[in-house]
């Protein structure tokens, strides 16, 4: 070939590259965090908004619907007794380390239900129903086993969790297209190497939406677990501080408790999940540039 | 009566030799598990250097052929010789790994065939200058275009470093005008690799376009009918009277393998 043709044909490439290439302007951030962030800050203070005017319409005493303003008074008292604070640091350390332990369970267990057709098949019906299964079935069994300590809560926690992160990986790896793994073959990739490089990481996104719910599973597990077994011994929690509110008929207090509950599970969703779960689809052009 | 080798049913490997053709194929059939053999005594030989070309409607084992080249499966009888190692493979779809980069695809390709961190970076750099993606190495995949794909592919499919590669309709999937560009590259690619080419398309122009040689199979089972050699000197154009008087003359013949599984005859 000519050089006269290869230039010829490098411009005609060149030309082809730009017309399909599509071109992606730059949001700058602040406006897409903007753009995600008043929506919901709208409407949650028109619900505020709403709570209030039921409130001054004097349909039930006040002992039973508290104002917005009594909610937020008992939540500061709580505060200042540094309740609050210790509640919120035991519930939090205690599902974090909780679902910590069921990734360690639930990931090694979800590989191999998901890649050894034998073990799928006597697990993996058992598997998919301990997710239907409401953990907190299992706090009376729990604690007549461990009593009421830490390992209570826990046993509670794994249940919830570990079945929601093993079928996300068991999704996650049924979701790899065949050709990834004969793509993966003919470029030499065997075992270990082809689990690695082309298994793996194929079945991410799969994955890390079995660890979104299943840091969900773990939350709503542990807030039953301490509603439902309060002892000193076990120190202070979200929940055990819901239940102290209900037994002093505190309703302001027992709202007060849902919130907390309500918060930190959206803001670890949006601070952890969330993030995580848009960096893996959009690496993988699976979600729009924007919002 | 042709001689049929035979091969240890299910046992047979892709043996890998060091002279003669490239690739060879004696009596290979191939049937998956009881059902009626997809090929059937198929030889073939492609020369060192060879762009050969295989044409066959749908049902004529075409992929199932390039399979048994690239060791994905054994043939049940008959052998399978490739020179110099295992052969490279395109498939129709790009198929490249969406969580890497263009340059991280082909760097991956490197790195399973053993080469150290500064060479693989060196080296895919290179082969992306190769099919002409040099600034396009940090996109993601999603971020190209159908066309700039399938480059990113052959440069993967070159970085395993074979002298042969089986292209299985790499192309079918293009719109006209890209894929018009990819033959001309293609070209251009395996004259400055000294690639052997194997190419499996149901296309008779572009089998014409780029072949050295075009094969004719039948359609269950896969059988070799015809063999046409392509005369035409490179730069060819899909588009010349050369070209188009060779490709009506195989449509015809593809025809009457066609008709025949009307029930008319």
């Amino acid at each position: 070939m000519t050089v006269q043709a290869t230039d010829d044909l490098a411009e005609l490439e060149a030309g082809l590259d730009a017309l399909e290439t599509e071109r992606t302007q730059k949001t700058s951030r602040v406006r897409v965090w903007w753009a995600a962030t008043w929506p919901p800050l709208l409407f949650v203070g028109a619900l505020i908004g709403f709570w209030q005017l039921v409130f001054n319409a004097h349909l039930q005493p006040s002992y039973r619907f508290p104002s917005p303003g009594q909610t937020l008074t008992s939540l500061r008292d709580e505060w200042d007794s540094g309740d609050l604070q210790k509640a919120v640091w035991n519930s939090v350390r205690r599902g974090g380390l909780g679902f910590l332990a069921s990734l360690a369970i639930g990931t090694p267990l979800g590989l191999l239900v998901g890649r050894v057709k034998s073990v799928r098949r006597a697990v993996g019906p058992i598997l998919s129903g301990l997710q239907s299964l409401p953990s907190v079935a299992w706090v009376p069994a729990a604690v007549l086993w461990f009593g009421t300590s830490d390992k209570t809560i826990y046993f509670v926690v794994l249940l919830g969790a570990v079945p929601s992160i093993a079928n996300g990986m068991i999704s996650g790896l049924d979701q790899v297209p065949p050709l990834f793994l004969r793509v993966g073959r003919v470029l030499g990739a065997r075992g270990l190497a082809s689990a690695r490089h082309v298994l793996l990481p194929a079945a991410l996104p799969g994955y890390v939406g079995g660890l979104r719910q299943g840091w969900a599973f773990s939350w709503r597990s542990l807030m039953a677990a301490e509603l439902i077994s309060r002892t000193p011994e076990l120190g202070l929690g979200v929940g055990q501080l819901l239940d102290q509110s209900r037994e002093a008929s505190d309703i302001a207090g027992v709202i007060a408790g849902i919130f907390t509950i309500l918060v930190i599970g959206i803001a670890i969703e949006l601070c952890l999940f969330a993030p995580l779960e848009r960096r893996v689809l959009r690496r993988r052009g699976l979600l729009a540039a924007t919002v | 009566m042709m001689s049929v080798l035979q091969g240890e049913r299910g046992a047979s490997q892709v043996q890998v030799v060091t002279a003669g053709p490239a690739v060879s194929l004696r009596g290979v059939t191939k049937r998956f598990g009881t059902a009626p053999n997809v090929l059937e005594d198929v030889s073939l030989e492609v020369a060192e250097g060879e762009f050969l070309c295989i044409l066959g409607a749908s049902g004529c084992g075409k992929s199932t052929l390039l399979g048994l080249v690239a060791d994905l499966d054994q043939p049940t009888s008959g052998s399978v010789e490739v020179r110099g190692g295992k052969p490279s493979l395109m498939f129709q779809e790009p198929a490249l790994f969406p969580w890497l980069t263009a340059r991280e695809n082909v760097e991956l390709a490197l790195r399973l065939t053993g080469a150290g961190k500064k060479e693989r970076r060196a080296r895919a750099c290179d082969l992306l200058a190769l099919v002409r993606l040099k600034d396009a190495g940090d996109k993601r995949v999603h971020e190209l275009s159908g066309g700039m794909r399938q480059r990113v592919a052959m440069a993967r499919s070159l970085a395993q470093d074979s002298h042969v590669l089986l292209m299985d309709e790499p192309f079918a999937a293009l719109d006209a005008i890209t894929r018009d560009v990819l033959h001309e590259e293609l070209v251009r690619i395996r004259e400055s690799q000294k690639l052997t080419v194997l190419f499996v398309t149901h296309n008779v122009r572009e089998a014409v376009r780029l072949g050295d040689r075009v094969v004719l199979l039948s359609s269950r089972p896969g059988r070799v009918v015809q063999q046409y050699a392509v005369d035409i000197g490179q730069p060819r154009r899909i588009e010349s009277p050369e070209v188009s008087h060779l490709s009506v003359a195989i449509t015809e013949d593809l025809r009457t393998e066609i008709r025949r599984h009307g029930g008319h005859s």
